[in-house]
């Protein structure tokens, strides 16, 4: 099948939140940009999906400052944030959200007018604006998407297409290969600068919050290409993940807005509230970070005390319905068609893997080590450290995607030439097949997320670990190397090779990073060794040495600069 | 007794004559006709295909189909322990089984 070459300016992979402000930026300061997703335009990532708030010191519920956001950021991170980049976050956050404000967002807002700010477990004060009623994440993707589409021809859009690797040329990133997915016709893209903004990997478990897209193409299309991972060990898992009655129509997250505004009591399968029996009183306020709540919940099932489905309880039966009502409305009718009625129905929840603090190495210009090759939005790592506070992430892919954005316009003037020699081995696989099947590698897909689940979850063991990286290797050797089937239109099976192969490698990226480090931290769990270790306060690297990874231990990179007070 | 809910799917590609294949899967309560189908996926027929994303969320309103006729979200409409009838969109291009042409013209690579 003939090959379709496209030659543009920036090219950005992932239409999430961080990709389209990355567009939008690159457009404005002049570069050609091409915008592609695996997926469609603007839906295919954790940006449309997510309901909640966005961490931000606007100051408009009370007085609040970069230098508070920047420290309470860096709390949560637990020593291993590059402050450089959380302070990017928290300085450029206000801006961020203000643009979208310009474009008719929806901020919810006081009668006065002032922008609505919740108080969100880890920080100092209310600083996290959303949209209502839970369409945070549907908002800001539609805003962003209207922008890009009036920018015309500026920014080339293309959905379907799946990036398999990455082109550099001497040291210097010069595009992409992949496939549409519409008729599996081999795709070429030279550009002289590019953006990696493919989001999280939290595809890799069972149990997750992640879409279908999730599987950390990034994070493996950055190692092939040279560039290093930061921290890989730290997967934020979300404590109280929907776990039972199975419910159609609602995220798994969900019930986290709702403790926002209502607190809600966190029970165990005896029915007693207890986080204030691990020293972590409540007082009806959801105060209690993710790292911590987790745990405790996954010490209270192990414990034999879990509600049936193996998770605890969360009930809002003590708070009137008048004030559900007011807080959820139509959410509270989406329930009842579920058959749930909080004020009799109690749920089941559990922690689920749900954002990932890890990912590609940057400097403070979101570049890796590879030239002209940048990342935004999840798919970075550093900002977070060992711990993510509430409401950081869409901050995170709002400001890395428009600070990228810009850089990449101003290196990808003068245009590079497209290394087709450098490209070939890239393409051959795009167009190999072994024209059968023997293994379903959808089904090797859930036999990865239940070993990553049952060995490198929120709580880890050396002897687990090792075993972890054997199943991995033994799922390398039944996927094989020559992708199945025959290039064709939409082949959803050749995709899931696609996607294992980077599931794969990010799996054993994770599962050695976590193998590594001997201590407790954030959302590091080692069972055989509990508690932080100062020693550890160091960060981990990994690049790719041949087909082997190689981990080395860094410093944590230096102090921030000033920040307003 | 467990019960079971038997999908009967469109399948082909673009320009094929359409053929209808039956699939038996157990019935759960509160499941959607996409878990179903990612079932179907993962126990026996991998090249099934299907767009969607969310999953849970119905938030990137890519898997709409028709279920006896009618279109709706395949992660929203329900599982139910009777025959059901799956098809593709019936006004978007058919790119395979119950995948179809849904994005703006502008954003398909053409
Ligand atoms: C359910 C949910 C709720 C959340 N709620 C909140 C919240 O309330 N507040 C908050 O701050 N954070 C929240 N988060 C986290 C936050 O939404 C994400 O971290 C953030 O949106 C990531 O944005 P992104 O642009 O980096 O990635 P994404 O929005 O995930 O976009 C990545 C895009 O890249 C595409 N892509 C991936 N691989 C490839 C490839 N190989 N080729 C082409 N395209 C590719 C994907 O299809 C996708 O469209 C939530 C996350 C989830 C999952
Ligand atoms: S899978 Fe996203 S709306 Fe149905």
């Amino acid at each position: 099948m003939a090959r379709t070459h496209i030659d543009t300016d920036v090219l950005i992979i992932g239409a999430g939140g961080a990709g389209m402000a990355a567009a939008l930026s690159a457009a404005e300061a002049g570069a050609r940009v091409l915008l592609v997703d695996r997926s469609l335009i603007g839906r295919g990532g954790a940006t449309v999906m997510a309901q909640m708030t966005v961490a931000v010191a606007l100051g408009e519920e009370q007085p609040d400052s970069v230098a508070a956001h920047f420290a309470d950021t860096m709390a949560a991170g637990r020593g291993l944030c590059d402050a450089r980049l959380a302070a990017i976050v928290c300085q450029d956050g206000p801006a961020a959200i203000r643009r979208l404000d310009a474009w008719h967002v929806g901020w919810a807002r006081h009668q006065d007018g002032r922008i609505r700010q919740a108080h969100a477990p880890g920080h100092d004060r209310p600083r996290c604006v959303y949209v209502d009623f839970l369409a945070t994440g549907p908002a800001v993707s539609r805003t962003l998407r209207a922008q890009v589409q009036r920018q015309g021809n500026a920014i080339r859009r293309i959905g379907d297409l799946f990036v398999t690797d990455l082109v550099v040329n001497e040291g210097k990133a010069a595009g992409a290969v992949g496939f549409s997915l519409a008729d599996g016709r081999p795709v070429s893209i030279a550009a002289p600068a590019v953006i990696i903004a493919t989001g999280g990997l939290t595809r890799l478990y069972r149990r997750n919050s992640a879409s279908a897209n999730m599987g950390g193409d990034g994070y493996a299309l950055a190692l092939r290409a040279g560039a290093e991972l930061l921290d890989m060990e730290f997967v934020q898992f979300f404590p109280i993940g929907h776990l039972a009655p199975r419910m159609i129509g609602m995220d798994p997250i969900m019930w986290d807005p709702f403790r926002y505004k209502l607190g809600g009591r966190l029970l165990n399968g005896q029915g007693r509230e207890f986080l204030d029996e691990y020293g972590m009183p409540e007082d009806g306020r959801y105060v209690v970070t993710r790292d911590k709540a987790t745990y405790v919940i996954l010490k209270e099932v192990a414990a034999g005390r879990g509600s049936p489905s193996g998770g605890a309880w969360l009930s809002f039966r003590h708070v009137p319905e008048a004030d559900l009502r007011a807080a959820f409305g139509p959410v509270i009718d989406r329930l009842a068609a579920n058959g749930i009625d909080l004020t009799k129905n109690d749920i089941e929840v559990s922690p689920i893997a749900h954002y990932h603090m890890g990912g590609i190495r940057v400097t403070p210009e979101l570049e890796t080590r590879i030239d002209n090759l940048f990342a935004a939005g999840e798919a970075v790592g550093g900002s977070n450290g060992a711990n993510r506070l509430s409401g950081n992430a869409i901050t995170e892919a709002l400001v890395f995607g428009h600070r990228a954005g810009q850089i990449a316009a101003e290196r990808a003037s003068g245009g590079a030439a497209w290394p087709e020699a450098a490209a070939q081995s890239r393409l051959d696989l795009v167009t190999a097949g072994t024209g059968q099947q023997t293994e379903n590698p959808a089904a090797l897909i859930v036999e990865l997320q239940a070993l990553m689940a049952d060995r490198v979850g929120p709580f880890r063991t050396g002897p687990a670990l090792q075993l972890a990286l054997a199943g991995i290797d033994g799922l390398r050797t039944r996927l094989g190397d020559i992708p199945s089937g025959h290039p064709g239109s939409y082949d959803q099976s050749r995709l899931d090779w696609f996607d294992l192969r980077n599931m794969l490698l990010v799996a054993e990226a994770v599962t050695l990073a976590a193998l590594s480090r001997t201590e407790s931290r954030g959302a590091h769990q080692r069972e055989d060794h509990p508690g932080l270790d100062e020693a550890w306060t160091l960060n981990q690297n990994l690049a790719l040495d041949g087909n082997r990874l190689h981990l080395t231990r860094i410093a944590v990179p230096a102090t921030a600069p000033e920040l307003a007070a | 007794m467990t019960e079971t809910s038997i999908l009967l799917i469109q399948r082909g590609r673009h320009g094929e004559i359409p053929r209808w294949e039956r699939f038996e899967i157990p019935y759960e309560p509160g499941q959607s006709v996409l878990d179903g189908i990612r079932q179907i996926r993962a126990s026996t027929d991998p090249s099934l295909a299907i767009r969607f994303s969310c999953i849970n969320a119905n938030a990137c309103k890519e898997c709409m189909i028709r279920v006896d006729a009618k279109v709706v979200y395949a992660c929203m409409c329900r599982l139910e322990p009777r025959e059901m009838r799956l098809q593709p969109l019936a006004s978007k291009k058919l790119v395979r089984d119950l995948v179809t042409e849904i994005a703006p013209p502008d954003e398909i690579l053409g």
